[in-house]
């Protein structure tokens, strides 16, 4: 049916204005993408995903999906970047450039990455060289149809959606007080012990400082340090706690 | 609009998330991949949907619910790499090898060889531990 209404539509060579914001804004996204997974600073690549999800979230509104676009807007810009921002920075990542944000293999990323590339990419324009979206008429995806769609055939998995929201909200405050449970004190003697550490051990950062800035590269390797000492020291001090 | 458009924004756009997914070190990088992959989904949803102009909207119904589920899933993800930073002060995912369950993860080099080797691939492999013998012995009492 939509194939015989849009058989006389024009090729490639004479886009509508439409497909020239689509494209236009699909380089932006795939462009700001990019940078998110290149970027060697950690809080870069959190700003730029910020503006690949909102070029995706113009790319809705050309699709005529308005509802879908403000959620997008609203959850993805609004709260998970912001989460993974806040992530970010309880886990102490390291202002500026960090040369180790790409692992070791890398090129046998990138290889899978292009190969699936070229692969997908080939077999979708196989697929839907003569397909055309017909934008007219009015939007599917207003406010009005949306809550139509979504309150009079989607009751019940909405409803248990909210189910698991709030089962993914108690799980996460869960993991998040696990370590509140042997002690608080512990805790903090901990945390101080890894601080007091840092600062009575300035020698064994050598090793990573010796490039760029030297106090974030210093800091890292600290991270590491006392890292791995952490991990060795935290369960003993926990068979202390149970004994 | 021609359906390829979408289409192969949404491939490139995955592939994109999965070169993060692969290639990235810290943790909360992996997740913001997995978090491009899934819009690439979410935008492929939405432009079926569109085409097809299903009665029902199940591509946009789905494509909410896989918001949904996405801001659930990053939720847990953080609170897990919390965890895991809290109790091993990294979280770096490939020096994580002691959490594996295999054998080679117990037999780990001995503390010299992270001197040198800092930027290859022996970095991962939790040079810092002390000896090999006690691998065993700390992966029990991590688990504990």
């Amino acid at each position: 049916m939509t194939l015989a209404a849009t058989a006389g539509h024009p090729g490639f060579l004479s886009p509508t204005g439409v497909e020239i914001a689509f494209l236009l804004v699909g380089l932006a996204t795939l462009g700001a993408a990019l940078i998110t997974v290149t970027t060697k600073q950690l809080v870069h690549a959190a700003l730029w995903l910020v503006v690949a999800l909102g070029g995706i979230a113009v790319e809705y509104l050309l699709l005529t999906a308005e509802f879908i676009a403000w959620v997008q807007v609203l959850i993805y810009v609004g709260s998970i970047v912001v989460l993974l921002l806040f992530g970010l920075m309880l886990t102490r990542a390291p202002i500026g450039r960090s040369p180790d944000a790409d692992s070791g293999n890398r090129w046998i990323a990138l290889g899978v990455a292009v190969a699936s590339a070229a692969a997908l990419v080939w077999v979708v324009v196989d697929a839907f060289r003569t397909t055309w979206i017909d934008l007219d008429g009015p939007a599917q995806g207003s406010t009005k149809a949306s809550g139509e769609f979504l309150f009079r055939h989607w009751v019940l998995p909405f409803e248990a959606l909210s189910v698991l929201l709030l089962a993914a909200l108690v799980g996460a405050i869960v993991l998040s007080r696990k370590g509140d449970e042997d002690g608080k004190g512990d805790e903090d003697d901990r945390a101080r012990k890894g601080r007091e550490d840092r600062k009575a051990r300035p020698g064994t950062q050598g090793t990573h400082a010796g490039q760029g800035t030297q106090g974030t590269h210093a800091d890292q390797g600290t991270h590491a340090d006392q890292g791995t000492q952490g991990g060795q020291a935290r369960p003993a001090a926990n068979r202390e706690d149970q004994s | 609009m021609h359906l390829a458009y979408p289409a192969v924004l949404a491939v490139l756009l995955f592939c994109t998330g999965l070169y993060g997914v692969l290639a990235r070190r810290n943790a909360i990088l992996v997740l913001m991949s997995v978090e491009l992959m899934l819009n690439a989904v979410n935008l492929n949803l939405v432009a079926f949907d569109v085409w097809l102009r299903d009665a029902l909207h199940a591509g946009q119904a789905l494509t909410l619910f896989t918001i949904a589920i996405a801001a659930a899933e990053i939720g847990i993800g953080l609170a897990i790499v919390l965890a895991v930073y809290r109790n091993r002060g990294s979280s770096d995912v490939d020096r994580l090898r002691d959490t594996a369950e295999t054998d080679a993860a117990e037999t780990l080099p001995d503390a010299d060889a992270d001197a040198d080797a800092d930027a290859d691939a022996a970095r991962g492999t939790t040079a810092d531990q002390a000896t090999a013998p006690a691998g065993k012995a700390k992966k029990a009492e991590a688990t504990a």
